[in-house]
């Protein structure tokens, strides 16, 4: 299919605006079945025993009580497990995903060392509770601050122009910068029903980002073949990167359910959430950043130290983005990594950028403020009109346009320069700004496209949708091609049968499959001309045209992939996030009063959910800067607060009215629709405009999320 | 749909309770004449007989009612409404987020009032009508708020809806919904991690000044 064909959808500003979510009468009805919620015969229910040391290895296991209490089928230790094929290979020392229930090993604290089966949850958790163990106990290391001398450099160091060259810039900002560990924590606790359908033959309905990866690694390490594995994951309840990876518990389950030989059931606890399925890790900065008296930056120094566990190694872009965002001749980049007792992170919501733009964009902060300079004329005094990497141009970047437009839609001007100067009806009031960015991508997918001869299109691939819209932007896609409506419409995602698509993740969905949707209705929209002999595209009464060739259907199967122009042009999306807070003189207590976000990523497919995205990125952003963080107390290497009463996010009270708002100009090299990701730049830069507009009402500067009221008293 | 007499039951039903009380203690004695006899005791755990005891033991028979239907119940006194409702009567629409009441995901009505059903065991709940998430709806008609949580696009994933949904009708209903900082103050004990709170906000507004009947 000729990917650079003339597209209707480029020049349009989102036609479907205010067309609501094509799965929302299943949610708001409670009829979308998410992965624990299918009714599946003779069920049984998993608990997971959490290990209670940090480091060591399991001396003894006591399960008789567990397996004697009532209705428990199967206690599966590391003494009893059946071997997961995948598990033997030729390097036991390498390193990589944690083996549940493979050795006495342990490597954190709440690493699983049991699963108990039950014919009810309630018999699970109470036999769970019996099951007893004793360690031999090794000292632990869990701080990351105190064990910063013993990271080591998984990558090389980056470094244009001169090393360090801000240390002899006539103006200088040299900062240390700390963000705490942070849980992706969706709503929805991952779930798996594994089922047995033969000896080589399996069912999961599985929590997952990614069907054909879950299918992939659950056929790898059972040593099936792919097509074996029936992965079924329509409904997914919020991830954030949680989902990304196929972790322990879901190859726990399946190994249950062939021990039991009946089909497993396995909830995560919430409290299994903050050791199960990754987190944002935790991670020192330091940025160096010196500029001429005039503002033009001489150099950035962008160092990072971030935790990963022992037994893997997750590396992420926490300085990447210092060598990417601006016009600096000099950048120097350092990141390391320290192997700690804890459980492997994984990538959360703008991963590494999140992180490295708290620091960057609080350091150009604070900067400004050494310059006398407003925060938005230092940035586009430095901005990047090619990429500062590759020197390549860039697909399309309209980010001055996005400053200009939040910027009188916060009331920028309202801003005072001196910072703690402005009090409102007894508050300290702060504007702040952050700007974010991330790399836009497209992949491969591969759509089926079905005409009825009732008139309704049909949509096929195995993607998933954990909340952004997936389903909708696609439907608006197909409905503007085809001209039909979007009820007419019936996009099936969530099903390993179906034709493949990526995993969703990285912001690359609505590029990727939406292209692989607008090339199949385009090629089946041809198809029709062709059955029908005519030239002229564009509008077809395909219901007519079926129905005159005797026709029950037309179909066809596309793959989708992007071409030459992804090496040519430097493909990124951006945003910038401003904020009103008000801060308590006596309390210290931090309250958003306004947040607009504008988004700077091509065109918009689907106005309604894109805001929404948005919006709930900008309110994770906000979780991140004032409560959000992990505690371990490393006498014990134990986290303190795995729950949602202790390890706060935003709730209702905490957010204001949010306003996102989209540049709306379509990139014109990516791909046929013009869109490039959203996801992630939503909460990229978030934090940083924060603490900026902290320091702007209060004078004081918070180098350390999350910004909690002792911080400021 | 709200129960106004919610502590007003009829004779027939504090009978009924009695009776299940009475059957009850009669089980326990049951149990308790099998423990003081080791040697059965013993041979029946051997045959697992202790578990069909236990069974037997551990069960209470619970009545509920569940959008409008009624549901006669062997259930264990430590189930909680939550998986009563998700694993017993297969209602998955209530949604299991901390099993600690600290998200509100599992938000049903118990008598026309709100609460945490992983809070309540189900025989607190005996005897009383529920709402849950999938009996708001009058057949294909959605209830009002259904609609505007649709309308302003109320959440994404859609797993913390079913809870918000419910605690937004009772937030109403209670007349906690005055102004956005009373609603947002009223509605802070559902979580939603995909950041929807605006437009939740949005949508309990437009029912509240639509004057609908919720």
């Amino acid at each position: 299919m000729n990917k650079h064909m003339e597209n209707k959808i480029l020049n349009k500003t989102s036609t479907l605006e205010g067309i609501s979510r094509v799965d929302g009468r299943l949610k708001v009805t409670g009829k979308a079945k998410y992965s624990a919620e299918y009714s599946v015969k003779g069920i049984t229910y998993g608990v997971l025993v959490p290990g209670t040391i940090t480091k060591g290895s399991i001396k003894t296991l006591d399960i008789k009580k567990a397996e004697g209490a009532p209705g428990v089928l199967s206690v599966i230790t590391y003494l009893n497990a059946p071997k997961v094929p995948g598990y033997q290979t030729d390097k036991p020392q390498a390193k990589g995903m944690l083996k549940i229930f493979y050795d006495e090993q342990i490597y954190f604290n709440g690493q699983p060392i049991a699963l108990v089966i039950a014919d009810s949850f309630e018999r699970a958790l109470f036999a769970a509770s019996l099951v007893t163990a004793t360690y031999n106990v090794e000292p632990h290391q869990t701080d990351l601050i105190k064990n910063r001398s013993n990271g080591f450099t998984p990558r090389k160091d980056y470094s244009r122009g001169e090393d360090d060259a801000y240390k002899n810039a006539p103006v200088k900002v040299e900062q240390e910068y700390f963000i705490p560990t942070e849980v992706h924590n969706p709503m929805e606790l991952h779930a798996i029903i594994a089922r047995w359908d033969a000896d080589d033959k399996l069912t999961v309905f599985d929590k997952t980002q990614g069907i054909k990866a879950t299918q992939k690694n659950i056929a790898q390490a059972f040593k099936l073949p792919p097509d074996n594995v029936q992965v079924t994951s329509p409904f997914v309840g919020g991830a954030f990167g949680a989902a990304l990876r196929t972790w322990p518990h879901e190859i726990a389950a399946v190994l249950a359910a062939k021990v039991v030989k009946r089909p497993v059931k396995l909830v995560l606890s919430r409290a299994d959430m903050f050791t199960s399925v990754g987190y944002r890790p935790l991670t020192w900065q330091k940025i160096g950043l010196g500029a001429t008296a005039d503002g033009k930056f001489v150099g950035i120094t962008h160092e990072a130290a971030g935790q990963t566990s022992v037994y893997e190694d997750f590396t992420e872009n926490s300085v990447n983005i210092s060598q990417l965002m601006y016009a600096s001749p000099n950048v120097t980049t350092r990141y390391k990594l320290v192997s700690l007792n804890v459980n492997t992170p994984t990538p959360m919501r703008g991963p590494g950028e999140a992180t490295g733009a708290f620091a960057l964009e609080s350091a150009i902060d604070e900067l400004s403020y050494a310059l006398n300079m407003d925060p938005i004329e230092l940035r586009l005094k430095n901005y990047a009109d090619t990429d500062p990497l590759s020197g390549k141009p860039y697909s399309s970047k309209f980010l001055n346009d996005a400053y200009k437009l939040g910027a009188d839609r916060i009331g920028w001007s309202n801003r005072n320069q001196k910072p703690g100067s402005v009090i409102e009806k007894g508050w300290l009031v702060g504007y702040g700004m952050g700007a974010g960015m991330f790399g836009a991508y497209r992949g491969s997918a591969t759509v089926l496209a079905r005409m009825m001869a009732d008139g309704t299109l049909l949509l096929q691939t195995a993607v998933t949708d954990i909340g952004p819209g997936t389903g909708t932007a696609m439907v608006s896609i197909a409905s503007d091609i085809m001209e039909i409506p979007a009820g007419k419409i019936k996009f099936d995602l969530g099903d390993s049968s179906l034709p493949p698509s990526p995993t969703q993740g990285g912001s690359s969905i609505t590029s990727t499959v939406g292209s692989a949707v607008n090339d199949a209705c385009k090629e089946l929209q041809a198809k029709f001309q062709e059955l029908n002999g005519t030239t002229e595209s564009g509008k077809m009464d395909y219901v007519q045209i079926l129905k005159k060739h005797n026709l029950q259907q037309l179909e066809v199967t596309t793959t989708s992939h992007g071409g030459p122009e992804q090496n040519k042009y430097a493909m990124y999306s951006w945003s910038v996030h401003f904020m009103k807070v008000l801060v308590h003189p006596a309390t210290g207590v931090v309250k958003v009063d306004k947040a607009v976000s504008v988004a700077d990523c091509g065109t918009i497919i689907s106005n309604k959910t894109a805001s929404s995205q948005i919006k709930g990125g900008t309110i994770m952003g906000t979780g991140m800067a004032l409560m959000e963080e992990a505690v371990i107390d490393h006498r014990y290497g134990r986290l303190i607060n795995n729950n949602f009463a202790d390890y706060h996010v935003p709730v209702q009270a905490d957010i204001p009215q949010v306003e996102a708002l989209f540049v709306n100009k379509p990139d014109p090299y990516i791909n046929p629709i013009g869109a490039k990701g959203m996801g992630e730049i939503a909460t990229i830069g978030v934090a940083a405009a924060i603490a900026n507009a902290v320091y702007n009402a209060t004078g004081k500067r918070v180098r350390d999320l999350p910004i909690t009221p002792d911080k400021l008293i | 749909m709200e129960n106004k007499n919610a502590h007003s039951k009829p004779e027939s039903e504090l009978e009924e309770k009695d009776n299940s009380r009475r059957n009850f203690l009669k089980q326990s004695a049951f149990i308790t004449a099998v423990a003081l006899t080791p040697a059965p005791a013993v041979k029946a755990a051997a045959m697992h007989l202790d578990e069909k005891i236990a069974e037997a033991f551990e069960k209470v028979p619970v009545k509920l009612e569940v959008n409008g239907v009624m549901h006669n119940l062997s259930v264990e006194p430590r189930a909680t409404l939550l998986d009563i409702l998700r694993e017993q009567i297969d209602l998955t629409g209530t949604k299991k987020g901390c099993d600690h009441g600290q998200c509100g995901a599992c938000t049903v009505h118990v008598d026309g009032h709100r609460v945490n059903s992983c809070l309540t065991l189900g025989v607190m709940a005996s005897g009383k009508k529920i709402t849950t998430i999938e009996g708001l709806a009058k057949g294909e008609e959605l209830h009002p708020m259904q609609e505007a949580f649709l309308k302003h696009d109320g959440f994404q994933c859609g797993y913390c809806t079913p809870g918000q949904i419910m605690s937004a009708v009772a937030c109403i209903r209670e007349g906690h919904a005055n102004s956005e900082t009373e609603i947002r103050e009223y509605m802070s004990g559902n979580i939603c991690r995909c950041g929807a709170y605006p437009n939740i906000v949005n949508a309990i507004q437009e029912v509240k000044s639509g004057g609908q009947i919720v």
